[in-house]
């Protein structure tokens, strides 16, 4: 079983829809979603649960809508 | 043991990673995927950490940063195009107890700015200077830039930039690490987590500096321009990877310690 559990919040109004985050995950947990934002980007968002907290998505974000949460598992 | 719901994880003794209050909340006026956004994060990240917010003032350029006081929630000057070195170089004669940094492009900083910066460095100001080089004129429509590539398309070199014609590109990095002023010159980039860690690093090491009063630190960062490239975000990363870093070998040029 896996030691820590993350979860990203992804601030969708603010996405641009580049794509950067998506080749930074290394379990591919987010892709681009099929609807758009008020600015008409496909937004980014989260596709399955396998999500570490690594906050790589975060740190290449350009603009910085990815907040990162970690949680240890005993 | 029970489920782990997002709800659980997502609490605040948990948080890992957030946007730094030292950037405001406007929208950035950046094109999708523009490494502007990244280096103005890791620059604010970097003044966070060593507690110097209250302390520094940055010099923004013209490019398509020239907002960046918008998003820098710190003190700024916007400098006439090129001349954020000489204005750097005021500020911090001035006020020689702040942290002083410019924030350039390749067209501000080695085209019509080449006269200031080079002085700057060979004077050896204690500033930091932030140069965010894409090759090209963003802002104006993806001219053609002295550093943009041999036979890179651009909207001023359609067919590619011919050398015999147009000139060689000019590795202004290399060129400033040859003068005495410069104590630590690097080339990063903002692509990857890993490269944003390392340029991180880079950003904090030249801030260190001047706060050690040791002359100028010059921190380049090979960035992508979509727009002006023409490439979507990924596909620009994965050109500049291709083309820029051999081009623009990335790691420390001078590390005077
Ligand atoms: C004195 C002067 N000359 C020319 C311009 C037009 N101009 C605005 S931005 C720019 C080039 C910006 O390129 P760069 O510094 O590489 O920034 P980028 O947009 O690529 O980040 C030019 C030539 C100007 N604003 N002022
Ligand atoms: S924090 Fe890491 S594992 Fe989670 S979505 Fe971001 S890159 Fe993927
Ligand atoms: S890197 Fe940021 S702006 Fe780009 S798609 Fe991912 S979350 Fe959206
Ligand atoms: S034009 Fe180029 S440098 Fe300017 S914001 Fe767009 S991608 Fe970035
Ligand atoms: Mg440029």
């Amino acid at each position: 079983m896996a030691k820590v559990k993350g979860d990203i919040v992804i601030d969708i109004e603010k996405c641009k829809g580049c794509g950067v985050c998506i080749p930074a995950c290394p379990n591919d947990v987010i892709a681009l979603s099929k609807n758009v934002n008020g600015k008409g980007y496909n937004y980014a968002e989260t596709v399955n649960e396998e999500c570490i907290g690594c906050a790589n998505c975060a740190i290449v974000c350009p603009d910085g809508v990815i907040t990162v949460y970690r949680k240890k598992i005993e | 043991m029970a489920e782990i719901t997002k709800e659980d994880i997502r609490k605040p003794e948990n948080l890992i990673y957030k946007k730094t209050d030292l950037l405001t909340d406007k929208p950035l006026s950046y094109c999708p995927g523009c490494g502007h956004g990244t280096a103005h994060r890791i620059v604010m990240e970097v003044l966070e950490e060593m507690d110097i917010q209250d302390k520094t003032i940055g010099i923004a350029p013209v490019g398509c940063s020239v907002l960046a006081y918008e998003f820098m929630n710190i003190d700024m000057q916007q400098a006439a195009h090129g001349r954020a070195p000489a204005l750097a170089t005021a500020v911090k004669r001035l006020n020689p107890d702040k942290f002083v940094f410019t924030y350039q492009g390749d067209g501000d900083l080695a085209a019509i700015g080449t006269a200031e910066t080079i002085h700057a460095c060979n004077r050896g100001e204690n500033i930091v200077i932030i140069f965010i080089n894409n090759g090209i004129y963003g802002m104006t429509g993806g001219q053609m830039a002295p550093t943009t590539l041999p036979g890179m398309k651009s909207s001023t070199s359609p067919y590619g930039r011919d050398v015999h014609m147009m000139g060689n590109p000019l590795k202004m990095t290399e060129l400033v690490a040859q003068l005495p002023g410069t104590i630590y010159v690097t080339r990063q980039a903002v692509h990857t987590p890993a490269n944003v860690r390392k340029t991180k690093k880079a950003i904090r090491k030249a801030f260190e500096n001047q706060k050690l009063n040791k002359g100028l630190s010059f921190v380049e960062i090979v960035s992508n321009c979509n727009s002006g490239w023409k490439m979507n975000p990924v596909q620009a990363n994965e050109w500049m990877v291709e083309n820029m870093f051999p081009f623009y070998p990335l790691g420390d040029i001078k590390v005077n310690d």
